[in-house]
């Protein structure tokens, strides 16, 4: 009988066949799709409501009458947000940080990884490996706690300064300061760590081609330029596009900790400037503006940085 | 081997590249050094002292002291270790089960759920919808609740692709003659993947473990209530906002300045010497989860 209604259905129109296919695959999986509510809840309250809830950019959102009942403004907090004195500064800073960071971020972990691969001793190599990678395990607190306490007037930084004659002063006050502080902090916290990738694709380079190379006549440098640099260059790009995808997506964690009033002329960046407004400021709605303009950037750039990716090495970076 | 090609240009850069590595590992390892020394200073002899520092200036405790008297450390301690632990051990029960659906092959819905879950990774909906998600949404249950530091961070999305990688490595045709003597999804996951994807679920158990020990933020936005604070929101108290208040208690108005300085440096070993001490031991694990994340499949 369970045959003939089979039959039945697959005779029947497209939409019962669909109906039988849905059917058999809830049989076969109902477990996993059940298995799958804590994920699925997770990503719909977690991750979905809240896209839900942005849509309080083009409201005046007021808690007490709710997301969908607070007044249309339509665009009034982004034409506020463009002509306020703070798009070009929060723009300007969070693209300063990306750059420099990038420069100067970007290519130190390679040059590490480049080094320890031609290090002779095992031990060795491990000990430098070890140790790079520590600080990479210290919280961002206690990063940013021993930065502070460093770079007071009494601190050791400016205890070495005052050995070269300059003259010590509160470095975190100093909005002249606050960019290397956040970038050198950075590639102490991260050199390292980020060196292992590069390692592991050093690693899989083939030794017969450094042998080959070697009859050839090639001296170590000559190698190094040929085989090593080459070999790592996928990688590298990879990494590079990630990076871009992430330009304008700096985190306001280590700039909220590391900022005060007197450095927001070169400190504050786009996540900072919504954390302030929004819950600090109390300024909801604007600053949800100003927080999904940036996730459309970042939706851009992240993207174009796929493709890009692709193209050169066909593979996604996700 | 290596005598063949030896030069007198390379014997340099090697020289060359031993004496960097070294500096390196000097810079790397002073400041942390540099806090150890000054956590067991003498506090006035410290605040008088200036420049580098190879040892402690005298030798004194009471740094260590004060800062176990400090009412919040502890229980800060105390709600880290709880939000590490549940919040890792949901975290990856969770993961794996998503990592388990999106390696999947025959499931109907597959592909629709896993768009979804990746479109994640390209686009949030912002820091203030969410807060208010927490705040509101599910105000009455998480918001000033420890649950708050662990539910909307339970599953990341990287985490989930890098356990999706080691899923997929695992042969088709275990999961198949497991199937076929009738064991279900749930024995599947449970008996066969996991078990032989131990070294992923590692790599993912330390890398929540991390971010839970570490997270800080949420607690700053979500949680009132003191005692209630992880370990990292007391830190920042102490560290950045200057609040050692608590632990200066008792001593000399003079002398309350110096020793609030050696009691922070305290408070960092303090927080930070159970995560170096096994951090060695975890060391290739870490590594491990950098390479499975760089094929992402």
């Amino acid at each position: 009988m369970a045959t003939q209604t089979v039959h039945a259905a697959a005779k029947g129109s497209k939409l019962s066949s669909a109906g039988k296919i849905l059917a058999s695959d809830m049989k076969r999986n109902y477990s996993l799709y059940l298995l799958m509510i804590p994920v699925l809840l997770f990503y719909f309250i977690f991750m979905y409501r809240p896209m839900y809830g942005a849509i309080i950019a083009f409201k005046d959102f007021n808690p007490a009458d709710g997301i969908w009942n607070s007044p249309n403004v339509g665009l009034d907090n982004f034409r506020k947000f463009w002509d306020s004195m703070y798009r070009n500064r929060i723009f300007f800073n969070t693209l300063k940080i990306s750059f420099s960071t990038l420069i100067f971020g970007f290519p130190a972990p390679i040059i590490l990884a480049l080094l320890i691969n031609e290090l002779r001793s095992k031990i060795f190599t491990k000990s430098v490996q070890t140790i790079t990678y520590l600080p990479h395990f210290i919280s961002l607190v206690v990063v940013c706690g021993m930065i502070k306490d460093f770079t007071t007037e009494t601190g050791i930084i400016n205890d070495i300064i005052k050995v070269f004659g300059g003259t010590p002063t509160t470095m975190l006050n100093n909005p002249r300061y606050f960019v290397p502080i956040y970038v050198i902090s950075d590639i102490w916290q991260g050199i390292g760590w980020g060196s292992i990738i590069y390692l592991a694709a050093l690693s899989g380079i083939d030794a017969e081609l450094y042998e080959a190379a070697r009859i050839d006549g090639a001296g170590r440098w000559r190698q190094t330029l040929s085989i090593t640099i080459p070999s790592i260059i996928p990688t590298i790009i990879t990494m590079l596009l990630l990076r871009v995808g992430q330009m304008m997506n700096i985190g306001y964690e280590k700039i909220i900790l590391l900022y005060n009033p007197l450095t927001y002329e070169t400190a504050d960046v786009i996540s900072s400037f919504v954390y302030r407004e929004g819950l600090q400021n109390f300024q909801y709605s604007y600053s949800t503006a100003v927080g999904l303009l940036n996730s459309v950037i970042n939706f851009i750039l992240v993207f174009g940085a796929n493709m890009m990716s692709k193209k050169f090495n066909d593979t996604s970076l996700w | 081997m290596a005598s063949i090609d030896r030069t007198k240009g390379q014997d340099i850069f090697n020289i060359f590249n031993v004496i960097f590595m070294v500096a390196l590992m000097l810079v790397t390892l002073y400041p942390l050094l540099y806090v150890v020394f000054a956590s067991f200073s003498d506090a006035g002899r410290f605040l008088a002292h200036s420049g580098m520092l190879w040892r402690p200036l005298g030798f004194s405790g009471l740094a260590y002291e004060r800062a176990f008297q400090h009412p919040s450390i502890m229980s800060g301690y105390g709600n880290t270790i709880i939000i590490v632990v549940i919040g890792t051990i949901l975290s990856v029960m969770v993961t794996a089960i998503g990592a388990y659906f999106l390696s999947r092959k025959n499931v109907l819905f597959q592909r629709p759920i896993a768009f979804l879950i990746m479109f994640t990774m390209f686009f949030s909906g912002g820091l203030i919808p969410t807060y208010f998600v927490v705040k509101n949404f599910l105000g009455g249950v998480l918001y000033d609740s420890l649950w708050a530091l662990i539910v909307p961070t339970m599953v990341s999305t990287y985490n989930l692709v890098v356990m999706r990688s080691g899923f997929a490595a695992i042969p088709d045709s275990l999961e198949e003659s497991a199937r076929i003597d009738g064991a279900g999804h749930l024995t599947i996951l449970f008996k066969i993947v996991l078990p032989l994807a131990k070294a992923t679920v590692a790599v993912i158990v330390l890398y929540y473990g991390v971010a839970y020990w570490n997270a800080w933020f949420n607690a700053s936005i979500y949680i009132n209530d003191n005692a209630k604070y992880p370990l990292q929101l007391v830190l920042r108290q102490i560290l950045l906002i200057n609040d050692t208040n608590n632990m200066t208690f008792g001593v000399d108005a003079g002398d309350q300045m110096a020793i609030s300085e050696t009691i922070k440096y305290a408070v960092i070993v303090i927080a930070t010497l159970p995560i170096l001490c096994v951090y060695p031991f975890l060391q290739k694990y870490f590594v491990k989860g950098v390479m499975i994340g760089a094929v992402k499949g």
